[in-house]
């Protein structure tokens, strides 16, 4: 283990101490000072650079971190009225630990996370825009964060209104009739739309079991027919990254449900045959998915109903920016056209003849529940926040900003990289970074990339050793060159120094993690020796 | 409000880069006859001050738990959350990250849901646990899902007084999965034993119990998992993570899959979520485990590292043969999860759970000494009870509403059967004095 301190270029590990050293074993990326010799030989490792302990190994026996008023109450014979076999032998492992060190180790966690507040996130796909503070600042209303879900809707009218807004608002930019906010995330959406399609289906007798699934497909997108016992069949792409037309009209037929499709595509372009895809489909009575991850290329400029589309999810955690949360909680709302609204989940939020709002039930050929309550309402009320803020003018300035800046970035790294589908692009594109015989693969350009304090594009997906970069309407000019300038130094790499990217990245708390040996003896629980 | 931060010179500079006119030539793929030519039919944009005043309006006009004494449960609990949950958790380096594909620099967040899958170890008594599924209907279906893949079979048995939502979202997904699930009866609260044994054969992938269940009532899972094993069906047991302090878990009765409602671990009710899906299982069904899930390894130079382990599972890897379809999970609820249990600790959690149990208890014995009350179901019971009442119950509890006390959940929403009854959940969070309260406005109904 390398006894030296160093600290990463743009704050991977931060703020413990102000001396910017580099490591030995590392190289230091340009402008970064070098250490000098007394650091170089301090033998201690410092501050972030030592190893954290986890919870575990922190506190002592009949510590806690929060304290509760005295009960007040008698307390009840346990053994009077709990049969002995139910009651609770020992209680749980859980740490000991007083409220201060609670508060530190959480803190030096944050210090070893990457965050959009402090890092550029291009991960294609992903829609790693700012997330406006306002919008917890809404969600943290108490009125709206301390309801319980089984209150009447006299005392929740202004919640229920937000959501009739949002529902609406959301149709509207879809140019569909009607939406569900109730699945939980994107791919819980695609499931809900399956099982609308199948709906449809079955209520015009027509038991259509196959799915047609472009090759360039999110997983999500296969997974979800596999989940809904639908069979998902791959539609291939011609070299523009466009559906194959001849193909797609070869595998349509009276078994097909639908095509699940994401337009503008996982390639970064919009398709523009998509009014022959719809087409093909309908003809064939079959409908057409979209899986929404790339609206924000499209917010006010072209949508989906208008192109075909009968059944799509939205993934409010990219599109109406509510934060990613380390993995989650998303929202995928659901939106119809017309012939698919009777099988809408219930409840549904809806605006009464008399004015007052309320959840109906009654909705006859309803596939039912996806999830308990109503949706994930907290991540709603930021969508809804945020859709308001924009506005129409604002949510159009979003997608046109969005793709200026997709452009401009593969404007400027197509005179160093190959860009193997041709732009225009919507506000996504693909980029493969390795040429020739470096033995660098697209991993360790993205180790590298870590160095510069910038997030790895999406690696390898949809097509082999690209990247797709995403770099979203908020960043500034000055955010997107100086991540052209990080790529074109990594490029020189891979020219004069491929050692440097195969080693890296260098200025991470830890360096290149052994994934291999994770998955080969998992040890996914800690356990005290 | 616009959080664009491009100048127009800026944008010029951009398009005589790209070698574009207008940043309308870049939408060229888009074929005329599908671009909406009109603004899109919603307001204007707004300032944040006037955000805040829209959204403080819409807000003002709900009666939130913060006005009102809350002894709503089925499914939802008014549990105090300590400051420090929001303090830390709302740290926007957690709040602002994506999921941490890139290991070495998101060690903070990997190690965060490694100790969180270790701690709801600790709470169901299991071997293994996942980073988080979206709630708790959710989960209990992706656990028979799992169930189904491990036995090969694809039967599966519901007790009938599981969360009525757990019910729907099973009903809802059989329509379009391969798995068929039977509804057993429950009886006095509990799961009917006979039933079960009676819809038991060596075809069913599994059974779904709730402990502490829908009503509030603690199942005899010392009886009912050995039924279960008998016919090699696997035992997926829903619970309550905070009844762990008094009740034995399900993990120690020899439940195969626990899944659970999250949200008693530092969550507000926000209506309803986002919440937590839990899902803890048996080490060696790791491998056919739905979710992400962390690992500890080591980097190349030997140190302590974590890292998203197994991911071969999921659908980024394995597509239609993943074990799941979930993606985006529940992340940073799984934070404010760990951050909570982390605070309370072993001695923390006992307490909650105690005074739960109390003071429930305590409640129970107060309401139903009333006259035209009394305890539905004899059973053990947690921090919630069903009162019967031969009064109205929309009557009594609008009279208790309009004391300031949300006095409980009507149950003839859920099924006619129960149209006399409300359930009534009892928190830690809830003082003599309110109980107390309470007891008086149902005297007075
Ligand atoms: C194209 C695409 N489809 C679907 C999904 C799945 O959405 P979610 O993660 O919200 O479940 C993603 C998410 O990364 C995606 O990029």
């Amino acid at each position: 283990m390398s006894s030296i301190a160093s600290r990463p270029a743009a704050d991977i590990t931060k703020k413990e101490t102000a001396t910017v050293t580099v490591p030995v074993s590392g190289r230091p990326v340009k402008g970064i000072e070098s250490a000098s010799s007394s650091q170089a030989m301090s033998k201690k490792p410092r501050l972030q650079q030592r190893d954290h302990p986890v919870l575990f190994e922190l506190g002592a026996p009949g510590l806690s971190g929060v304290s509760l008023p005295p009960s007040e109450v008698p307390s009840v014979d346990r053994a009077k009225t709990i049969p002995a076999e139910l009651l609770a032998s020992e209680l749980p492992a859980l740490p000991e630990i007083g409220e201060l060190d609670v508060v530190r180790h959480y803190k030096r966690l944050a210090h070893r996370c990457f965050s959009i507040d402090e890092n550029f996130y291009p991960l294609g796909s992903c829609t790693m825009k700012y997330n406006p503070r306002v919008n917890e600042r809404v969600a943290a209303l108490p009125g709206f964060a301390h309801l319980h879900p089984y209150q009447r809707e006299s005392d929740v009218q202004g919640m229920l209104e937000l959501l009739y807004r949002l529902r609406c608002d959301l149709a509207e930019i879809a140019g569909l009739a009607e939406v569900s906010l109730q699945p939980a995330a994107g791919a819980h959406g695609e499931m809900t739309g399956l099982m609308i399609i199948g709906a449809y289906h079955r209520h015009r007798n027509e038991p259509r079991k196959k799915i047609l699934v472009p090759d360039t497909a999110h997983g999500t997108n296969p997974a979800s027919c596999a989940t809904c016992d639908r069979s998902a069949m791959t539609v291939r792409s011609r070299p523009d990254g466009r559906v194959d037309l001849d193909d797609l009209r070869s595998k349509v037929d009276t078994d097909t449900a639908a095509m699940m499709i994401t337009n503008p595509n996982t390639v970064g372009v919009f398709d523009e045959g998509i009014g022959d895809i719809a087409d093909i489909l309908h003809k064939a009575g079959a409908l057409l998915y979209l899986d929404g991850a790339n609206m924000n290329a499209i917010l006010g400029i072209t949508r989906p109903g208008d192109f075909g589309v009968d059944v799509m999810h939205y993934n409010t955690h990219k599109t109406f920016s509510t934060p990613h949360g380390g993995g989650g909680p998303g929202a995928g709302p659901v939106a119809v056209a017309e012939k698919l609204r009777p099988f809408l989940p219930v409840p549904q939020v809806i605006k009464r003849d008399d004015g007052t709002f309320g959840w109906d039930e009654n909705r006859p050929s309803t596939i039912g529940k996806v999830r308990s309550f109503y949706g994930q309402i907290g991540v709603l009320v930021r969508a809804y926040a945020y859709i308001r803020s924009l506005g129409c003018d604002g949510l159009r300035d979003v997608s046109e900003k969005a793709v200026l800046a997709a452009n401009y970035l593969a404007a400027r790294l197509g005179e160093r990289f190959t860009l193997p589908i041709p732009g225009p692009y919507a506000h996504e594109f693909i980029t493969v970074p390795i040429a020739g015989d470096s033995g660098v693969t697209e991993n360790d350009v993205a180790k590298r990339l870590l160095d510069h304090g910038i997030h790895p594009p999406t690696m390898s997906w949809p097509i082999q050793h690209c990247l797709m970069i995403e770099p979203t309407e908020t960043e500034s000019l000055a955010t997107l060159d100086g991540f052209v300038d990080a790529m074109i130094e990594i490029a020189d790499e891979i020219e004069h120094d491929p050692e440097v990217l195969r080693t890296a990245p260098h200025m991470t708390p830890v360096k290149r993690v052994d994934e291999v040996a994770a998955n080969r003896r998992p040890n996914v629980r800690w356990r005290a020796e | 409000m616009q959080y664009t931060q491009f100048t127009e010179e800026q944008v010029g500079v951009m398009l005589t880069t790209i070698g574009a006119k207008t940043i309308d030539d870049l939408f060229s793929p888009i074929p005329a006859a599908h671009r909406l030519t009109r603004p899109l039919d919603l307001p204007k944009g707004v300032s944040e001050l006037e955000l805040l005043r829209d959204c403080e309006s819409l807000a003002g006009r709900n009666y939130d738990c913060t006005k009102l004494t809350c002894f709503l449960g089925c499914g939802s609990y008014d549990h105090f959350v300590p400051t420090i949950v929001d303090s830390m958790a709302g740290q926007s380096e957690f709040l602002t990250a994506y999921t941490p594909y890139q290991a070495e620099a998101s060690q903070g967040i990997l190690q965060l849901f490694y100790e969180f899958q270790t701690m709801i170890c600790a709470l169901t008594g299991m071997e293994i646990a996942n980073a988080s599924l979206y709630e708790g209907a959710t989960a209990a279906a992706e656990a028979v899902m799992m169930a189904a893949a491990i036995t090969k079979r694809d039967r599966v048995l519901v007790a009938d007084n599981v969360h009525p939502d757990t019910l729907a979202v099973h009903a809802a997904y059989d329509a379009d999965r391969k798995i068929a699930t039977t509804v057993i009866a429950s009886s006095g609260g509990l799961v009917d034993e006979q039933s079960l044994a009676d819809a038991l054969d060596d075809g069913i992938a599994a059974v779904v119990i709730q402990s502490p269940n829908f009503f509030g009532c603690v199942e005899r899972l010392d009886r009912l998992i050995p039924k279960i094993h008998e016919h090699g069906a696997l035992a997926i047991i829903s619970t309550d993570p905070l009844a762990a302090g008094v009740f034995k878990s399900a993990g120690a009765h020899g439940a195969d899959i626990v899944v659970a409602e999250g949200q008693p671990l530092g969550i507000p009710m926000q209506y309803g979520g986002p919440y937590l899906g839990l899902l803890a299982a048996r080490e060696k069904y790791l491998r056919k485990m739905p979710g992400r899930v962390i690992g500890m390894t080591t980097d190349r130079e030997g140190r302590r590292a974590f890292c998203l382990a197994l991911q071969t599972r999921e659908q980024h890897i394995k597509r239609e043969r993943a074990t799941s379809n979930i993606c985006t999970n529940q992340g940073l609820l799984a934070i404010r999860a760990a951050i909570h249990m982390a605070a309370l600790g072993k001695r923390g959690i006992a307490e909650v759970s105690s005074q739960c149990f109390d003071k429930a208890h305590y409640a129970a014995d107060a309401i139903s000494a009333l006259d035209g009350y009394s305890l539905r179901f004899d059973a053990p019971f947690f921090k919630e009870f069903v009162i019967r009442t031969d009064r109205d119950v929309a009557a009594v509890l609008d009279h208790c509403r309009s004391g300031g006390i949300a006095a409980g959940v009507a149950l003839g929403r859920f099924d006619d059967r129960y149209a006399d009854c409300f359930a009534v959940a009892v928190t830690e969070k809830r003082s003599r004095t309110e109980i107390d309260a309470l007891v008086s406005a149902l005297r007075e109904a």
